[in-house]
């Protein structure tokens, strides 16, 4: 199996191959030898030359973690023989951007009417939970084309709230 | 002894209170709100009764309904928690007009206490020490410009029926009191409903501190050590320790002496808290006095061996108090970290949302007290406390090396928590020296934070882990629906990435 793996943003490639009594795992080129044991759904033990580690999974509506100890990675993987994945470049700014709820919430205020231009960083919804209001704030500079979030409304987290071209 | 008591709140408060009734053998009665069916505390109680929307004033404020359940379940007692209706004095008065014991202190002393000038009257004829200012409202922007000039800049503001540092103020000089006490008269009109507003000179750097009392009603009344609560962030306290690490014995004595006036000034009875402002010379004044008992009570228990609820079960069963106040020990240290539904990373903003994996912690002196369950959804309508972790050693040091150990074993994903927070304070050479004051978390966090990304393999093995974790068990248990961004193949088959993955060898 190989993996295109950005970790905080740095690209690896990982090639995966299974062995008696573990994992042959070669990480950009450097070749480990990997005992991986799921414990419980999303948490992995993995003992690499005598060194314990646990492994947390977090899959979020937006992104995916290893959190190895208390310190977190944001993690993006690729299978680069997948079609969907050469699909979804969505690393530069160019294209539409979705602006997407963080946390489920309430809709108490939209900032911006459709069509107008608004700079990177610039409020576009206010969402209240937990009776603190927070500003969704757009991704990048550019035309909020859609806005599909609508005052007094409820939304749940990773609903798409506006989208900016 | 009461054989049922009904429980007026929810979270990890409606847990703690169950769970002293259990172990004295009483029946517990929940009440809930619609998004609460699944709550902790309903799966834990005997009984439990719905009482409405998920709006807490159509649920956990609503009197009438609450009472309801207790007539109808026949609980003998209501315990208010803190928080929704622990310091309504209207409340304590229905339930005895109901026939229900209130647990806590009497309507009369809550209203004593609730009104900060009327306390402050109280308080100065019973010769209790107070911060220079006024005891009354102001009368007009003149008075409050006099007052200033004879207790001297700055100056702080407030709202008599103030709280969570609504209707505050901290003036500097004479040419913005005029406009900030309009704006404070305004934000209290606005948040209480009343615009009084009083002035008093502002200690610079305070540290709060606050007093533990327990009255029972046989007119004995003892208190039991203090809590050091200054690293606040919002006048919100997020970490608290017993003892402080300032107080010493006879500071602590005359604290303590200082706190069982203001009580008995109140008649005051049940458990309560004598919250005190302390300034760099170690005087301390009166601020006020907490009619409940508080988020951070554990603290106190580890550092005393007394269990608080259980006291006030028995006080306001008659009791009387079983000790007296040279009995009471104070024994190693407690330091307690409020676990929030918070996002560190977008300025702490509350962090609602399904628990999808929930590691918690145990071991030599720890102690946890938690309304969260792995699988369970935070709401959105209530405060984001989750649960509050308490560290207890037998000194400061061994506490806190307990509770960064214990730190490092809670995992909680789904929903954003403020654990990293603690895991910086508890590392931050002014925690360890103690030089903490009210400021002092505002200050930690203007600075740069610096990222433990830990050593240089840590990067490697969560890649590594990333691939095993999609070849091993490719369907995370966080991904809803299976529209999950960023992880490849999950919104298809198992079988199908297997065979398509296997292929590739």
């Amino acid at each position: 199996m190989v993996y295109d793996v950005t970790v905080d943003g740095k690209p690896h490639r990982l090639e995966l191959e299974k062995v008696d009594g573990g994992w042959k795992c070669r990480l950009d080129g450097q070749e480990l030898r990997v005992d991986a044991v799921v414990t419980r759904p999303d948490v992995m033990s993995l003992l690499i030359d005598g060194q314990s580690y646990e492994i947390k999974r977090e899959q979020t509506a937006t992104d995916l973690h290893m959190w190895v100890g208390s310190t977190r990675f944001g993690v993006e993987l690729r299978d680069p023989r997948s079609l969907r994945s050469r699909r979804d470049g969505t690393g530069d700014d160019k294209g539409p951007k979705k602006l997407l709820a963080p946390m489920p919430g309430k809709v108490v205020r939209v900032l911006v009417a459709e069509k107008s231009e608004v700079e990177a960083g610039q409020g576009i919804v206010v969402v209240e939970a937990m009776k603190m209001q927070n500003e969704i704030k757009s991704p990048k500079k550019g035309v909020v084309q859609k806005i599909l979030a609508a005052a007094g409304a409820n939304v749940n987290a990773g609903e798409v709230l506006a989208i900016v071209e | 002894m009461f054989k049922k008591i009904l429980i007026a709140n929810r979270g990890e408060i409606a847990v703690r209170v169950i769970r002293a009734c259990r172990e004295m053998g009483i029946r517990t009665v929940a009440v809930y709100s619609e998004v609460d069916r699944a709550a902790l505390h309903v799966r834990k109680a005997d009984e439990a009764y719905a009482i409405g929307p998920a709006s807490a004033t159509e649920s956990y404020l609503r009197m009438d309904k609450i009472l309801e359940v207790a007539e109808r379940s026949g609980a003998e007692a209501i315990h208010p928690g803190y928080g929704f209706l622990s310091e309504n004095s209207k409340f304590a008065r229905a339930c005895g007009d109901a026939g229900v014991k209130f647990i806590g202190p009497t309507p009369e002393s809550m209203e004593l206490m609730g009104s900060k000038t009327r306390a402050r009257q109280e308080m100065e004829k019973a010769g209790v020490p107070f911060v220079p200012g006024t005891s009354r409202g102001l009368a007009s922007a003149e008075e409050a410009e006099q007052v200033a000039q004879r207790i001297g800049y700055p100056v702080m503001l407030k709202a008599a029926a103030g709280g969570g540092g609504k209707g505050m103020r901290l003036v500097h000089a004479r040419a913005d009191l005029r406009s900030a006490l309009e704006a404070a008269q305004s934000e209290a009109q606005r948040s209480f409903g009343d615009s009084e507003v009083y002035i008093e000179k502002a200690i610079v750097n305070p540290r709060h501190i606050e007093m533990q009392v327990l009255a029972d009603e046989h007119g004995n009344t003892v208190w039991l050590g203090e809590r050091e609560c200054s690293i606040q962030r919002r006048h919100q306290k997020v970490l608290e320790e017993a003892p402080s690490p300032i107080v010493d014995a006879d500071m602590r004595r005359r604290m303590g002496e200082v706190a069982v006036r203001v009580a008995r000034a109140a008649r005051y009875t049940n458990a309560g808290t004598v919250e005190f402002l302390v300034d760099q010379e170690k005087n301390f004044y009166f601020l006020e006095m907490n009619t409940r008992l508080q988020v951070e009570h554990p603290v106190t228990e580890l550092i005393t061996g007394l269990d608080l609820v259980h006291l006030q079960i028995r006080i306001a069963n008659g009791e009387k108090l079983p000790f007296a106040q040279q009995e009471v020990k104070i024994r190693g240290h407690a330091i307690e970290c409020r676990i929030y539904a918070e996002d560190p990373d977008n300025n702490y903003f509350p962090s609602p949302g399904k628990i999808t994996l929930l590691l918690a912690p145990s071991g030599p002196g720890i102690r946890r007290d938690s309304g969260m369950y792995e699988g369970w959804t935070v709401p959105i309508e209530y405060d984001p406390l989750l649960a509050k972790l308490i560290g207890y050693g037998t000194d400061r040091e061994q506490a806190t090396m307990r509770l960064r150990r214990a730190l490092y074993e809670y995992f909680v994903a789904g929903i954003k928590t403020n654990i990293s927070l603690f895991q910086r304070i508890l590392r931050d050479p002014d925690f360890q020296a103690a030089k903490l004051d009210t400021g002092y978390l505002d200050r930690l966090l203007a600075r740069e934070s610096k990222h433990a990304t830990g050593d240089s393999t840590s990067p490697v093995i969560a890649a590594i882990a990333a691939g095993l974790f999609a070849v091993l068990q490719p369907a995370s248990s966080g991904v809803k629906n299976g529209t999950a961004v960023g992880a490849p193949g999950m919104a298809d088959s198992n079988w199908k990435q297997k065979g398509r993955s296997e292929a590739l060898r």
